[in-house]
């Protein structure tokens, strides 16, 4: 920080694809050792000003300064000799391979024909110690943890010898408390002289890690600030483009009989191994049950078995006291649940259909909007812009393809057809993903508005603000089970953390 | 780049495939010195000129027409049949025979019953490829295809081995089957210059109106619709993927089995053993995705595909140009249709622009952005 020679210098960067600009004047300026937050919603465009920094994209116009050389980033390889490297949200790492394997691949050193494992393995070695990675370089990636195969991507572009480093959301797969530790080892990094920018769109994280942020917005970037001089509900402002209601007005539960049940649910995955195993709690009318955890410790299976897309193995699942399990959807449905899928585009839309088609998908096949297996297209076409007026869905008319609307736009016609069912359960799986700000405080609205009318639902997600903000109680999935159920009024995002990991809570897990 | 909507674009492609096929055709008749204006107009002039001309291509068009809905239904449903030979021939044969075992029933009944049989006869074929897909995932391309094998031989066996050979003249050829089984119409023969023009074309266009009823109006086309365009989203919604399979080929087989209806009790008025899988099979497929499976699109390019196989043996005997020359000329309307994405990049989507900053905020499908941002996993 103390040092203020700039390592990069993107001046005026624009990226146009067929007439949308992407970037459209992006100035950027990264200080030697420093930890720069470039902080924007989906969209904004810090995803493809990374990729011309990476030398996947070539910009249209505009010019970058790495140590005060004007260059032009051509491809990849430009990039990794510039000292520039990227570690991306999505790991890059071969599961059956080793550490060391994974981290010198398409960089070998050799001795004559043969691989000089022992010398990169040296090497590797020292760099873990170096900044504190603790990485065993003969572990097979498969057998580490998540943080752990990050810190391997880390030694992977320190070994390419980068020093300035990119981390795309970084924290996204991580639990707090590796959350804590990875801040720890970036700044480290930053105090060895290395330079890195953090795409984040975590406020709090910021607030923690970077000296500096650089917000963007639509394209354009915004302004430049020190993080010690500008407060959390300032940078959401300057990156929505207006206020933002920070904190949801929530009234206290009422809650009601119980909705669901689901005891000792037992459920096997693709591969035949049990990814529930023995899974029970309750949610009742009025009250918003959060099902914390990490990706993949059983969400998907719970979601699929409770909408009936899943055979459950053992266990029962009743909805306002009928057995439901192993029902066809449908029939699930029809009995009151509405479902709100987490991959909008393969589960809950048909994106070449219309809106209004889109809009009837749950009800094509009732009165009034077919009659004898005939459909009554006026009728939908009618009560689909009642929906598009009432969920204020931005379009200009219900005819056009549902594909052509915005990501947010998009799951306002899920929201909307699937709250239209009346139903008594609402089942959330990842509502908010990828949404701007924007449409996230929306969407919680709704969910509010659907709890004071004394709806059951049920969140999922992995976004732990999201369910610490909505939800009445808390219970935590880790490898198939419950391993706790919390108030998020009486916890704490590291207790949370430490229940995401699996270790257990004294007491009873069920409600 | 032209501007220009997505409808007018739907419009447009096929258009130029079709001109771009000709240009081609015209090129290599240069090359070997044939005068292509000569040709196409005698093409057209003996498949339009006359009646007797009028007549036979609309009655080539016929089974065109029915196969081409079938082809267009099961890809609704996502479903590739390319047995549709398989399933006309069955049809064929199933009808043929039917009318020539019962030669005394009166023709109100004998005549809805042959037609009706030929269809569940290709509903069958297809209905089998439909259930090996939904029941076990098998690869409908590979079965279908093995299918027409099956079809093809078993019908030798069953007309050379099973059918009384009473039915038959030789080994070879069945008898012609009586007028109470027929559906020549004679006023309609002799008012197009005595055609084999027939009844079949009234079928035809009932088909095309049920086809497009069946898939814009009615529940059952909507889910056939919608698994085939999302069956993820489908099955969420309640569908059942595996019976909106084998519904849609089991109407697939039928309208293809009514092509080869169409071809034995209207065209020829018996049946014969075939060699090769029935080529009427293999331009439905093609008419269908010229038509881009629309109702009125399959009517237009079933009658394009008539005009080129009709006018294309006058071209020989008039213009003495080899046959094949015509084979390229609908081979390279084919392939310009089949390359449709090529011809397409020479629109600009009026859309598109508006399209790409949203497609952005979804941080999914865009080539662009290696989907980095979208997801908070």
């Amino acid at each position: 920080m103390e040092n203020t020679t700039n390592v990069i210098e993107m001046k005026h960067i624009v990226k146009d694809f067929n007439g949308f600009k992407a970037n459209n004047d992006i100035n950027l300026t990264l200080r030697k050792g420093e930890i720069l937050a470039l902080l924007g919603e989906n969209g904004a465009g810090k995803s493809t000003l990374m990729s011309i920094l990476s030398g996947l994209l070539m910009p249209t116009s505009g010019e970058i300064d790495v140590r005060g050389q004007e260059v032009e980033i051509k491809n990849p390889t430009v990039a990794k000799n510039l000292g520039i490297g990227m570690v991306h949200q999505h790991f890059m790492l071969m599961e059956s391979f080793t550490v060391l394997e994974n981290i010198i691949l398409g960089h070998e050193t050799t001795k004559g024909p043969k691989l000089d494992f022992k010398k990169a393995q040296q090497q590797i070695e020292e760099l873990s110690q170096r900044y504190n990675l603790n990485i065993d370089p003969k572990k097979k990636v498969s057998e580490i943890t998540v943080a752990q195969q990050q810190r391997v991507e880390i030694l992977k572009v320190l070994y390419r010898g980068a020093d300035i480093m990119i981390f795309d959301e970084p924290t996204a797969v991580l639990t707090p408390q590796e959350i804590t530790e990875f801040i720890q080892i970036i700044k480290e990094l930053a105090k060895e002289g290395k330079s890195i920018i953090l795409i984040t769109h975590k406020l709090e994280e910021i607030k923690r890690a970077a000296d500096r942020v650089t917000v963007i917005r639509a394209g354009k970037s915004v302004g430049t600030f020190d993080v010690s001089d500008v407060t959390n509900n300032r940078l959401a402002e300057l990156m929505v483009g207006r206020h933002v209601n920070m904190k949801l007005d929530k009234p206290s539960a009422e809650v009601g009989k119980t909705t669901l049940k689901v005891s000792d649910l037992k459920v096997k995955n693709k591969q035949g191994i049990l990814a529930l195993k023995g899974l029970s709690f309750n949610l009742r009318a009025g009250e918003i049950l959060g099902v914390a955890g990490i990706d993949g410790n059983g969400q998907d299976e719970l979601v699929r078995a409770l909408t009936g897309m899943q055979h459950v193995d053992s266990g029962k699942i009743s909805i306002n006291d009928e057995d439901m399990t192993n029902q066809k959807v449908r029939k699930i449905t029809e009995k009151g649940v509405s479902y709100i899928p987490s991959d909008r585009q393969k589960y809950g839309l048909i994106l070449p259909f219309s809106i209004s088609d889109n809009l009837a998908l749950q009800n094509y096949y009732q009165q009034p909007y077919s009659s004898h297996h005939v459909m009554h297209y006026d009728l939908i076409h009618q009560h689909a812009d009642e929906l598009i007026k009432k969920f204020d869905i931005r379009t200009t008319g219900s005819s056009l393809p549902v594909s052509d609307l915005s990501g947010g736009n998009q799951q306002k016609v899920i929201i909307a057809r699937e709250l239209d069912l009346d139903s008594d359960l609402i089942i959330a799986f990842q509502p908010t993903r990828g949404l701007d700000v924007g449409a996230i405080e929306y969407i919680h609205q709704q969910l509010l508005l659907e709890r004071a009318k004394g709806k059951a639902i049920l969140l999922i997600s992995y976004e732990l603000d999201e369910i610490m903000q909505l939800s009445d109680r808390i219970i935590v999935l880790h490898d198939g089970d419950i391993s706790g159920e919390v108030k998020p009024e009486e916890t704490s995002d590291e207790e949370l953390g430490l229940l995401m990991t699996g270790i257990k809570k004294e007491g009873n897990a069920f409600a | 780049m032209l501007k220009v909507t997505p409808k007018t674009k739907k419009i447009l492609v096929p258009l130029i495939s079709i001109f771009a096929g000709f240009l081609v055709g015209a090129l290599i008749m240069l090359i070997w010195s044939y005068n292509p204006f000569e040709a196409y107009s005698s093409m057209f002039s003996s498949a339009l000129g006359n009646m007797n001309g009028i007549g036979e291509t609309i009655r080539e068009a016929t089974p065109l027409i029915f196969t081409a809905i079938g082809f267009a239904i099961a890809s609704s449903a996502g479903f590739f049949n390319i047995g549709l030979p398989g399933q006309a021939q069955a049809g064929w044969l199933t009808s043929i025979w039917i009318v020539l075992a019962n030669p005394n029933m009166p023709k109100v009944i004998l005549l809805p019953l042959a037609v009706i049989a030929g269809a569940l006869a290709g509903a069958a074929v297809a209905g089998v490829a439909g259930w090996l897909r939904a029941q076990f995932g098998t690869n409908e391309v590979i079965t279908t295809i093995m299918l027409n094998y099956i079809v093809l031989y078993s019908c030798q066996y069953l007309m050379q081995q099973v059918m009384s050979s009473k039915l038959r003249i030789d080994t070879d050829t069945t008898k012609t089957i009586t007028a109470n089984g027929s559906l020549k119409i004679d006023w309609l023969s002799s008012m197009f210059g005595d055609s084999r023009i027939n009844a079949g074309i009234f079928l035809a266009l009932i088909g095309v109106f049920i086809y497009w009823y069946l898939m814009k109006k009615t529940t059952t086309g909507f889910e056939i619709r919608s698994v085939g365009a999302n069956p993820y989203a489908s099955r969420y919604a309640g569908m059942s993927t595996k019976k909106n399979i084998i519904y849609s080929m089991l109407l697939s087989g039928g309208f293809a089995g009514l092509g080869g209806v169409v071809q034995g009790l209207g065209t020829y008025q018996n049946y014969f053993t075939q060699t090769t899988s029935l080529d009427i099979g293999w331009d439905g497929l093609s008419v269908a995705l010229l038509g881009g499976g629309t109702a009125i699109g399959i009517l237009l390019a079933a009658i394009l595909f008539s005009i080129l196989k009709i006018g294309g043996l006058g071209m020989q005997t008039i213009a003495g140009i080899p046959y094949e020359i015509v084979s390229i000329v609908i081979a390279a309307i084919i392939f310009f249709v089949a390359i449709q994405y090529v011809i397409g990049l020479l629109f600009k989507s009026r859309k598109a622009s508006v399209e790409e900053p949203e497609q952005k905020t979804d941080g999914t499908n865009t080539a662009n952005t290696t989907s980095t941002e979208g997801g908070q996993r």
